[in-house]
């Protein structure tokens, strides 16, 4: 007997208002405790895919299932919102309290936890993600890197099972970027990440999607890899892009 | 970025809890509106400027902010005792002063200044969220209170977005003058904040329904009232009475 997965789309469909063409065309997928890595051309809909799980979005057509169960009412939505944790493109919008401590409570205390539970959780989240004395630091002062890490903080903090990421590695020095690689292979929690970066992507995922036309299509296995190779400039700290 | 720069502070009312203030405060500054007496004007102000002091602001920013509201007070300085009438003037080269005016145009600075230094004293020392918080315990309609919380963090939204835009366009050589093309790029900037303001804004309550955000924004730090708020609460409301009582005496004249 199969496995009942975490999460399982079941012919997605979704289009924008003003355009004929189909942006998703019956998506179907699952995950249980795979580490994922989707990539795919700018506009082609991967973050549109993101909202359309988090239940941002309303698809067209199709039926999203947590632990085997559909999600149709407000308080499914808000358990779904709950178990999955969505790392936004940009920090910046995630982050909208004053302080790091009261940004990363924020979630736990929505959930209903104490005051005082809520800032133990934050604390050691913090602290698993290297930021320890980071609670009283303005968020809209911190830099890229560590505004991305806090914003992660913020989303582990609620415990959630899996994890959203659209293109966590972007705009990363590679110190914060290795950083985030080591955070994301040692935790225990499947997750899925958008990125236009195949090395970042190599190093956190086991499996690869690609979603092109409005298709989502399974990689073949083993095609990742890493090689060495010649870059003008090499010595200096770079990414790499598509 | 909007700040609250007398809310981090440390000082006796920054200790004390949102409530006590929001009630002191209100009783404090409804004595002062409501009073035509100048005996209760001049202690007010005398009392809120000691509860400022008291509260250990930062003095470049007290500056500014007493300022911005003491244009208004020099405006109805000077045009009061040319407009108010009454019966006693007194001639200045080509104007009939009225004292009356003057008096009135006095009367209004002190409870401006005594009101505004009691809500500097008593409310900028807690941070808007507490306030919300405060209000809340206090039995304050959800609906107001989360229109004061929003409108706040909104309006922090739009200033950042404006300050983008604004950047982009200076660092593009822009130089505003009397100039068609200016008014032209000030109605596109205007234009442009509101419509990216709308999005951030969308996108900022997306992340925050994410986290479980259902209209209820809850403070880490939930201190109860003590013994010392109780004592503070009940010490301004007799000074408020004593003030309100001072209404009754007439001035010496």
């Amino acid at each position: 007997m199969n496995e009942v997965p975490l999460l399982e789309l079941r012919d997605i469909c979704y289009s924008f208002k003003d355009s004929d063409s189909q942006l998703l065309n019956k998506i179907n997928f699952t995950i249980s405790s795979e580490r994922i890595g989707l990539i795919g051309a700018n506009g082609c809909g991967k973050t549109t895919l993101f909202q359309i799980i988090m239940g941002l979005l309303q698809a067209d057509k199709g039926e999203i299932l947590l632990d085997g169960a559909k999600i149709e009412t407000e308080k499914e939505l808000r358990n779904l919102r709950r178990k999955l944790g969505f790392l936004f493109q940009n920090s910046d919008d995630q982050l909208f309290s004053p302080t790091v401590l009261e940004d990363v409570a924020f979630g736990p205390l929505n959930l209903g936890m104490s005051p005082d539970d809520a800032r133990k959780i934050s604390i050691a989240t913090l602290g698993h993600l290297g930021l320890k004395g980071f609670e009283d630091r303005i968020t809209h002062r911190l830099s890229g890197g560590e505004k991305k890490l806090v914003a992660l903080a913020t989303i582990l903090s609620m415990k959630p099972q899996l994890l959203l990421l659209d293109e966590p590695s972007n705009n990363l020095d590679p110190a914060t970027r290795e950083r985030l690689i080591e955070i994301l292979r040692t935790q225990d929690m499947p997750h899925i990440i958008i990125s236009h970066d195949m090395d970042f992507l190599a190093s956190t995922c086991t499996t690869l999607y690609t979603l092109q036309s409005g298709q989502l299509a399974r990689c073949e296995q083993k095609q990742i890899h890493s090689h060495e190779h010649i870059h003008p400039y090499g010595e200096h700290p770079h990414q790499h892009g598509t | 970025m909007i700040e609250e720069p007398f809310a981090n502070g440390v000082s006796f009312f920054h200790k004390r809890d949102p409530r006590v203030k929001i009630i002191a405060a209100a009783s404090l500054s409804l004595v002062l509106a409501l009073t035509s007496s100048f005996t209760t004007a001049i202690t007010g102000f005398f009392f809120t400027a000691l509860l400022l002091i008291l509260s250990k602001p930062d003095f470049s920013f007290l500056l500014k902010r007493i300022m911005a509201v003491n244009i208004f007070t020099l405006f109805l300085l000077v045009t009061l005792p040319l407009t108010y009438g009454g019966d006693e003037t007194v001639k200045f080269l080509f104007f009939n002063i009225s004292t009356d005016g003057l008096r009135m145009a006095m009367l209004i600075a002190l409870k401006t200044n005594g009101i505004l230094f009691c809500f500097l004293a008593l409310l900028a020392t807690s941070s808007i969220v507490s306030l919300g918080h405060g209000m809340e315990k206090l039995g304050l309609p959800l609906k107001l209170i989360f229109l004061l919380l929003f409108s706040y963090r909104q309006l922090f939204v739009i200033f950042q977005e404006y300050q983008r835009l604004q950047r982009a366009a200076k660092l593009r050589g822009f130089v505003p003058a009397n100039s068609l093309h200016t008014y032209q790029t000030y109605a596109y900037l205007f234009g442009m904040t509101l419509v990216k303001s709308w999005n951030r804004a969308q996108r900022v309550q997306q992340a925050m329904v994410l986290r479980g955000f259902s209209g209820r924004l809850i403070p880490l730090n939930q201190p109860k009232p003590s013994v010392i708020d109780y004592g503070f609460l009940l010490s301004l409301l007799i000074i408020s009475l004593i003030l309100a009582g001072f209404s009754l005496i007439p001035l010496p004249s």
